[in-house]
């Protein structure tokens, strides 16, 4: 952890935290961020994402380890001295302030006189596409608009860290998508560290260059979007992110970066060995519906195919779903994109299926 | 049969409304029957009392039915004149008294004219004794034997007073109720040594005010308290703050009279420790401190619970936005937590001061004469004088006083903005 606490920008190490004295939210917690990196925290409710985030900010202290922003320990600087921009996720606007009046709320009590106050307000607002509303109160705005507000607000005193726990929560679906869009330029262009809280896996997906999937008071994987969908360290995160197959076995063998795994009813599939080392051992492998083959000819020669059963077949549009019994779980989801020259299949059609070997990770059991 | 045959007629305009009213009116009359019984009792019990409380403080009729042909004989004349009235105003009088003293209305008279000059009692018994006996016809003229029968009938006073009070309506309660009075038609000040009322409604005002400022400065933390720990020890702490609620009134007042007296558990206390010398105790009780500190604790409840009912919907995300903006605790307090707060301070300080400015028991039991609220004097003019019209007067103002405070309060702070719960 020593070359992290020297780089990172913001650095938890080994940093824990319990309410009660009995349970411990935050489990060994150990993670190093560079200067100007989007990093999400992903995970359900009650993982310890939260916590982390209000120990950086000073609402919570931790009660092992150590917290560190730009070299320095900041376990012991009271919130208001860490000069942390935060979103927070009703955006906590002060009602009896007019819009202008939030935003000169940090430069106030920071001393800066009003002519420049008023110049860093019309910025801050322009920046976020408000700056006729500074007028209003933020009852009379919008979600959205109020969304807006609250981010200029953690901007307007030029932080280099801010934080934004969960601030598209109470937002519809099409506004969400088009803030995660502006929220990503507007943290780019002006070079900010961000760390995002979110318990929406599409959101941390689009956002971040990289994620901390949280479960269990403990970070499961620490890697870009891409590496998280594609490559799930464990089966926690192999759920978690996306849509996901999972069959039980056991390894038969193992031969470098491929293996076979032989289910519980017998069948024998291909996998890439991830979180197994040697045959016998117990395993979850994991394949994503959308890799999932039913046309053998796309395999190599020597792959191993499995009899499906089609029990479900549902129209969605741009893809065709289909839901399949294999190897006697009934669960098993397979996707093709719709195209012209796709196969339609229909209930009760038995097919065989297979995958390329390291499209199906076998990991924790 | 055709789908046109079985349609009910499209309906316009007029008919539409009336059928739609007589639909609503089955509602309406069921919703009111059953707010019928407090309707009922409000009307009774509270309403029908002021009304005949507003009615009282102008009403004067007792003068003019007692002695109706006095009154039209006074007409002609003038209350400045030097001279007595004539003859006929006498012989009305006699004739007057005469019915009255055969339908016992005549002391009724006396009383009322009691509040306005002292000697009515004794003019009134010495007419009862004689004047029955006197014939109208045959024993006149009047007016010397009337003069011999009381000489304040020779004063001029008594008749101004009577002409004064002649009409059926009366304003002299309300200049009663604010130390003026009515001399021969004019309105002066009464005597320093009588007046009592502007001195007492000041006190109440000020001194109400000065509660609710008390209460304000020791509800406001305890509320802050409540609003802001576990649930669990929350609801502890209220039933804490609800518990004088279960008490008698009257033994948490005298429970203060057991503290703060002479030899009450705080002035020993304070011998004890030095304090005080033995025989220069400090005078706690029956004077304005007393009142003051046992009516801050007696009406403390009631800043505490709205402040309490606001403070717990003010999300603690609001606080900690102002510190990560890097506001210190005070500033985060005053400027962003403070103003959310304002409409509970509101609702607790208009709930308490109305509260204190009608207070009755408290300052009668630990306020002795230095502090003595207006409800004190108002309830000393009922039952000690029976001067019910004097009683409304005050009452009245009381109530106006209060309403005008009301809507001051409206424009400045809105009362939309008040949260009692």
């Amino acid at each position: 952890m020593s070359q992290a606490r020297a780089d990172g920008f913001v650095v938890f190490d080994r940093v824990q935290k319990s309410y009660d004295g009995e349970v411990l939210v935050v489990k060994d917690l150990n993670l190093s961020m560079p200067k100007g990196e989007f990093l999400t925290m992903l995970g359900p409710s009650g993982s310890g994402k939260t916590t982390c985030l209000m120990m950086l900010a000073g609402f919570e202290t931790a009660t092992h380890g150590e917290i560190l922003l730009d070299g320095k320990p900041i376990n012991n600087i009271p919130p208001h001295k860490r000069g942390i921009g935060m979103v927070f996720q009703n955006y906590a606007l002060f009602p009896h302030m007019t819009i202008a009046e939030n935003l000169g709320f940090p430069l106030e009590v920071r001393g800066i006189g009003k002519s420049e106050r008023e110049a860093k307000i019309k910025r801050a607002l322009d920046m976020v596409q408000m700056g006729a509303f500074g007028n209003r109160r933020p009852a009379q705005l919008s979600g959205g608009q109020q969304q807006r507000v609250a981010l200029a607000r953690a901007l307007v005193f030029e932080p280099e860290l801010v934080l934004m726990d969960e601030p598209l929560g109470a937002l519809d679906k099409q506004l969400r998508e088009h803030m995660q869009f502006e929220i990503t330029n507007l943290a780019h262009n002006l070079g900010i560290t961000t760390v995002y809280v979110t318990h929406d896996q599409t959101e941390a997906l689009t956002m971040s260059d990289r994620v901390a999937v949280f479960n269990d008071g403990r970070i499961q994987q620490l890697a870009p979007p891409e590496d998280l969908y594609e490559r799930p360290a464990n089966s926690f995160v192999a759920q978690f992110i996306g849509e996901n197959n999972k069959l039980d076995g056991t390894v038969e063998t193992i031969n470098g970066d491929k293996c076979t795994v032989r289910l519980d009813d017998g069948t024998l599939i291909d996998a890439q060995p991830v979180n197994v080392s040697k045959a016998g051992e117990r395993t979850r492998v994991s394949i994503r519906p959308e890799r999932v083959e039913s046309n053998p000819d796309r395999l190599a020669r020597d792959a191993h195919l499995v009899e499906a059963e089609v029990l479900e077949f549902i129209y969605m549009g741009d893809t065709f779903r289909f839901r399949l019994r294999v190897a006697g779980r009934d669960d098993f989801v397979m996707k093709y994109r719709n195209a012209q020259d796709q196969r339609r299949l229909s209930a009760g059609d038995k097919i065989r299926i297979g995958w390329r070997p390291e499209d199906c990770r076998a990991l924790d059991a | 049969m055709t789908m046109s045959d079985t349609r009910t007629p499209e309906l316009t305009g007029g008919a539409l409304k009336r059928q739609l009213g007589r639909a609503l009116r089955r509602q309406k009359l069921r919703a009111l029957m059953l707010i019928a019984p407090l309707l009922i009792f409000i009307f009774v019990g509270f309403l029908m009392p002021i009304v005949s409380m507003l009615m009282r403080s102008v009403e004067n009729n007792i003068v003019v039915e007692t002695l109706p042909q006095t009154i039209a004989a006074l007409d002609s004349w003038d209350v400045d004149s030097t001279e007595l009235p004539p003859e006929p105003v006498f012989r009305a009088l006699v004739a007057d008294l005469q019915v009255a003293i055969e339908n016992r209305t005549a002391l009724n008279l006396a009383r009322r004219m009691n509040f306005e000059a002292a000697g009515w009692t004794t003019m009134m018994r010495r007419a009862q004794r004689e004047m029955p006996d006197w014939d109208l016809e045959t024993d006149g003229p009047f007016r010397e034997r009337v003069l011999d029968l009381h000489r304040d009938w020779g004063a001029l006073e008594t008749w101004r007073s009577l002409k004064a009070y002649s009409s059926p309506y009366t304003t002299g309660y309300y200049l009663a109720a604010v130390d003026l009075t009515m001399v021969s038609g004019h309105v002066e000040a009464v005597p320093d040594n009588q007046a009592l009322h502007l001195m007492l409604f000041w006190r109440t005002a000020w001194m109400s005010g000065l509660i609710c400022f008390m209460t304000l400065i020791l509800g406001y933390p305890v509320a802050f308290l409540l609003a802001n720990i576990k649930e669990r020890h929350a609801n502890l702490l209220l039933i804490l703050v609800l518990l004088p609620f279960w008490t008698s009134l009257l033994v948490r007042t005298s429970s203060w009279k057991v503290l703060l007296q002479d030899q009450g558990v705080v002035n020993q206390f304070l011998v004890w420790i030095g304090l005080v010398a033995d025989d220069n105790r400090l005078t706690m009780i029956n004077n304005k401190f007393g009142v003051i500190v046992a009516m801050t604790q007696i009406l403390l409840p009631f800043m505490i619970l709205p402040l309490y009912s606001v403070m717990k919907t003010i999300p603690p995300s609001y606080v900690r936005a102002a510190k990560s903006l890097g506001a210190n605790d005070w500033i985060a307090f005053w400027r962003v937590y403070f103003p959310q707060s304002v409409p509970g301070i509101g609702a607790g300080a208009i709930l308490v001061f109305i509260m204190a400015v009608g207070y009755y028991i408290t300052p009668e039991l630990v306020g002795g004469p230095s502090g003595m609220f207006i409800s004190n004097r108002i309830a000393h003019q009922w039952y000690v004088s029976g001067n019910w019209g004097l009683v409304g007067a005050l009452g009245t103002i009381l109530l106006l006083a209060v309403l005008v405070l009301y809507w001051v309060y409206d424009r400045v702070v809105g009362i939309d903005n008040v949260k009692l719960g």
